[in-house]
C-alpha cells in the first residue's frame, strides 16, 4: 500500500477552482519535491492535505495509509501522521511553545498508545533536536513563533517536525526567507529526517532548495494541475530554462496563497 | 407614588431603622440618603447607565444585615471618609447612606508592607450589604490590597473602597469578584493619587448575574496610574465596567488595559473616560480594550471617552472586538491538539497578559486554576 494516494483531487476557495485534478502518489521512503509559479496551488495543495477549512475539496480521493484523509478532522490527520511545515507559521501570542509542543507531542502518542511524556522526558527529547536545529533554548520559553525572525519560524517548523515525527511530511516553501546558511540548517534538519518509513512533499518556487534536499520525483504544478513529472533533473531543467520554457506563464497575481 | 418614591420607599425603612452613629457618620448618612432618595436608581435614560438596568435591583425587597453599633472611626478617617468617592453616583449615595462598620486601613508614612492584606466581602441569599473600604496610605508607604467579592444565593453588594495615596505611595489594588451566579454587585473604587505616587488596579470580574464596577483615578503631578480588568461571561451574564483617569496636573502617566472574553448571550460594556485638565500638561495616557468575542450572541459596547483640554499631551486609545483566529486554531490543530483544547489554549492566552500583571504569586496561581477550570483546559 502506498503512504499516500492522491486521485483527482480538485479543490477551491471561494468559487475559484484551484485545484483541477491532482493525482500523486508517495510511497514510504520517497521525497516528491511540487514547484511551480506562483498562484499554480502549490502552497494550496499543501493546506488541503493538512486540512485547512478554507479550502473546499469538491471531488477526489485521498488515502494516507489506505485510510481516507479528507474525512478526517485536521487534528487526527497530524495524529494520524501528517505534517505540514507552514510557509508562513502564525504568530500565537501568550501560549509558550513549550507547552504547546507538549500538548502536540502528548495527544499524538496518546492516539497511537505510547505513554505520555512527563516534562524531564519531554525536556530531553527536545533538546537534542534543538541542538541539529541550531536553536535558542530559550526559544521554548517564548510564545509560539512571536516575535521571531523569518529564519527563527521555519527553523522552528523542522523542529517541531523533528520532535513529532510524521509519516508523512509536507513542507511548503520552506526555504522562502531564508539566507544560505539557514538553509543549510533546516535543509540539514530535513535530511536527518529521511528515512524509508517518512515519505515527503517539498514545495517551492525555486529549485535552490533541491540542491540540499535532493528529490526522487519532481513534479511541475501549472494552473491546478501536475503537468510534468520526472526524477531530480526535471528541476535542474526548471532553474536554465524556467517555468516559460514548458511553456507555462507565470500569473501576475498570486492566488491560492493563504 | 412615582417611580423613584417607589424605589426609595423600601430602603427607606432599612435607612431609618440602622442603629445611630456618631454625629459625623450620622449627617454623612443622611446627606447621601437625601440625595439618593432625589434620584433614585439611575435608568437607562441616563447616559452612564445607558446600557445597564438595574431595575431588578430595584426590584427586589432586601433584607438588610443585622448591624452591631458602628465602631468609632479613627479620627483620621474623619478627614478622608466619603471626601473622595462622589455621592452624585447613586449607587455611592446608597452605599453612603448605610455607612456602618467601615474598613480602614492605615498605612503609616515610609512604611512598606510586604504581606497583601486581604479584605473578603461575603453575600448572603436576600441580603443587601454596603461594604465599605477606606485605605490610607501614607508618603513614600508602599501596599498591596486584595478585596475579594463572593457569597451564595441571590443577594446584592453595593461597595464603595476609596484609596488615599501620599506623596510617592506605591499601591496595587487587587479587586476579584467571584459573586454567585444570581448576585448583583455594584462597586465603586475611588483612588486619589499623591505626587509622583503609583497606583495600579486589577479588577476581575468572574461571577454575577449582574455586575457594574466604576473604578475612577485622579491623578496629581508626575503620579502613575495602571488601571487592567479582566472580565468574563456567560450565560446571561451583564458585565459593566466604567473607569475614569482623570490627570489634574503635569507629568501624570496613565496605562489602561481592559480585556473581556464573552460567551454565551452575555452583555459586556466598557467605557473609559480620560480628562486631561488644562493644567496637565505632559500627560501621558494609553488605553486599551480588548474583546474575545466566543458566541454569535454576546453582545460588548465599548466606547472610549476623551476630554482633553491641554495641548501638550499624549492620549492613545484603540478597541478591539474579535473572534478565536482561525489560522492560529488551524495551526494548533495541524500539531494534533484537539479543536477543543485549542481552542481554550487561546481563550487563556488572551487573557495570559491580565494574569502575568498580578504580582501577588498565590493570587495569579489561583486566578490561572479559575481559568483552568473554566475553559476545562486539559494538557494531556
Amino acid at each position: 500500500m502506498s503512504l499516500l494516494e492522491i486521485k483527482d483531487l480538485h479543490a477551491k476557495v471561494g468559487d475559484r477552482e484551484i485545484l483541477k485534478g491532482i493525482n500523486l502518489t508517495v510511497n514510504a521512503g520517497e521525497v516528491h519535491a511540487i514547484m511551480g509559479p506562483n498562484g499554480s496551488g502549490k502552497s494550496t495543495l499543501a493546506q488541503v492535505l493538512a486540512g485547512r477549512d478554507l479550502y473546499v475539496v469538491t471531488s477526489g480521493q485521498v488515502l494516507l495509509d489506505g485510510k481516507d484523509l479528507l474525512e478526517m478532522a485536521p487534528e487526527d490527520r497530524a495524529r494520524e501522521g501528517v505534517f505540514l511545515a507552514f510557509q508562513y507559521p502564525v504568530e500565537i501570542p501568550g501560549v509558550s511553545n513549550m507547552y504547546f509542543l507538549k500538548a502536540a507531542v502528548n495527544q499524538i502518542r496518546k492516539h497511537r498508545g505510547i505513554d505520555e511524556l512527563d516534562a524531564m522526558d519531554f525536556l530531553n527529547l527536545v533538546r537534542d533536536k534543538m541542538q541539529i536545529m541550531k536553536m535558542d533554548q530559550t526559544l521554548l520559553n517564548r510564545p509560539v513563533n512571536t516575535g521571531f525572525s523569518g529564519g527563527e519560524k521555519k527553523r522552528n517548523e523542522i523542529f517541531q517536525m523533528a520532535v513529532l515525527e510524521p509519516r508523512l511530511a509536507i513542507l511548503d516553501e520552506t526555504d522562502s526567507g531564508l539566507d544560505i546558511d539557514a538553509l543549510r540548517t533546516v535543509s540539514a534538519g530535513v535530511n536527518a529526517m529521511r528515512n524509508p518509513e517518512r515519505g515527503m512533499i517539498v514545495v517551492t518556487h525555486y529549485q535552490r532548495l533541491l540542491n540540499e534536499i535532493i528529490p526522487d520525483y519532481v513534479h511541475v504544478l501549472a494552473d491546478g494541475r501536475l503537468v510534468k513529472s520526472g526524477g531530480k533533473e526535471l528541476a535542474l531543467e526548471l532553474e536554465k530554462g524556467g517555468y516559460a520554457a514548458l511553456g507555462i506563464h507565470e500569473e501576475e497575481e498570486a492566488v491560492g496563497r493563504v | 407614588m412615582t417611580a423613584v418614591a417607589e424605589q426609595v420607599g423600601q430602603w427607606l425603612d432599612l435607612f431609618t431603622n440602622q442603629p445611630a452613629a456618631e454625629p459625623w457618620v450620622q449627617a454623612l448618612r443622611s446627606e447621601a440618603f437625601a440625595r439618593f432618595a432625589e434620584v433614585g436608581f439611575p435608568s437607562t435614560h441616563i447616559e452612564e447607565w445607558r446600557f445597564t438596568n438595574v431595575k431588578p435591583i430595584a426590584a427586589v425587597s432586601w433584607a438588610s444585615r443585622p448591624t452591631l453599633n458602628p465602631a468609632a472611626l479613627p479620627e483620621h478617617a474623619q478627614q478622608h471618609l466619603a471626601k473622595h468617592a462622589d455621592i452624585a453616583h447613586p449607587f455611592v449615595a446608597l452605599n453612603t447612606a448605610f455607612l456602618h462598620d467601615v474598613k480602614v486601613i492605615q498605612v503609616p508614612r515610609g512604611k512598606v508592607l510586604e504581606e497583601p492584606i486581604e479584605i473578603t466581602y461575603e453575600g448572603a441569599d436576600g441580603v443587601a450589604t454596603h461594604p465599605r473600604t477606606l485605605i490610607l496610605v501614607g508618603a513614600d508607604a508602599h501596599c498591596t490590597i486584595i478585596e475579594t467579592y463572593k457569597g451564595t444565593g441571590t443577594y446584592f453588594t453595593n461597595a464603595v473602597t476609596e484609596i488615599v495615596l501620599g506623596d510617592a505611595a506605591v499601591v496595587d489594588h487587587y479587586k476579584v469578584q467571584q459573586e454567585s451566579s444570581s448576585a448583583f454587585h455594584v462597586a465603586t473604587l475611588h483612588a486619589t493619587i499623591g505626587r509622583s505616587a503609583a497606583f495600579s488596579s486589577h479588577s476581575i470580574s468572574l461571577g454575577g448575574a449582574l455586575t457594574r464596577n466604576d473604578a475612577n483615578a485622579v491623578l496629581s503631578e508626575g503620579s502613575d496610574a495602571n488601571l487592567n480588568g479582566l472580565y468574563i461571561c456567560n450565560g446571561t451574564q451583564h458585565v459593566d465596567n466604567h473607569t475614569s483617569i482623570d490627570h489634574t496636573k503635569p507629568h501624570a502617566t496613565s496605562h489602561e488595559l481592559y480585556k473581556g472574553i464573552l460567551d454565551g448571550r452575555s452583555y459586556a460594556v466598557f467605557n473609559g473616560k480620560i480628562i486631561v485638565r488644562t493644567d496637565a500638561q505632559k500627560t501621558d495616557s494609553k488605553q486599551t480594550n480588548k474583546n474575545l468575542v466566543l458566541s454569535d450572541d454576546a453582545t460588548i459596547n465599548t466606547k472610549p471617552e476623551l476630554q482633553i483640554w491641554a495641548d501638550d499631551v499624549r492620549c492613545t486609545h484603540g478597541a478591539t472586538i474579535g473572534q478565536l483566529d482561525s489560522e492560529m486554531l488551524f495551526y494548533l490543530q495541524s500539531r494534533g491538539i484537539a479543536k477543543m483544547d485549542a481552542r481554550n489554549l487561546l481563550i487563556y492566552a488572551f487573557a495570559q497578559d491580565i494574569v502575568d500583571r498580578i504580582k501577588v504569586q498565590s493570587l495569579r496561581d489561583s486566578l490561572e486554576r479559575i481559568l483552568f477550570e473554566k475553559f476545562h483546559e486539559h494538557s494531556e
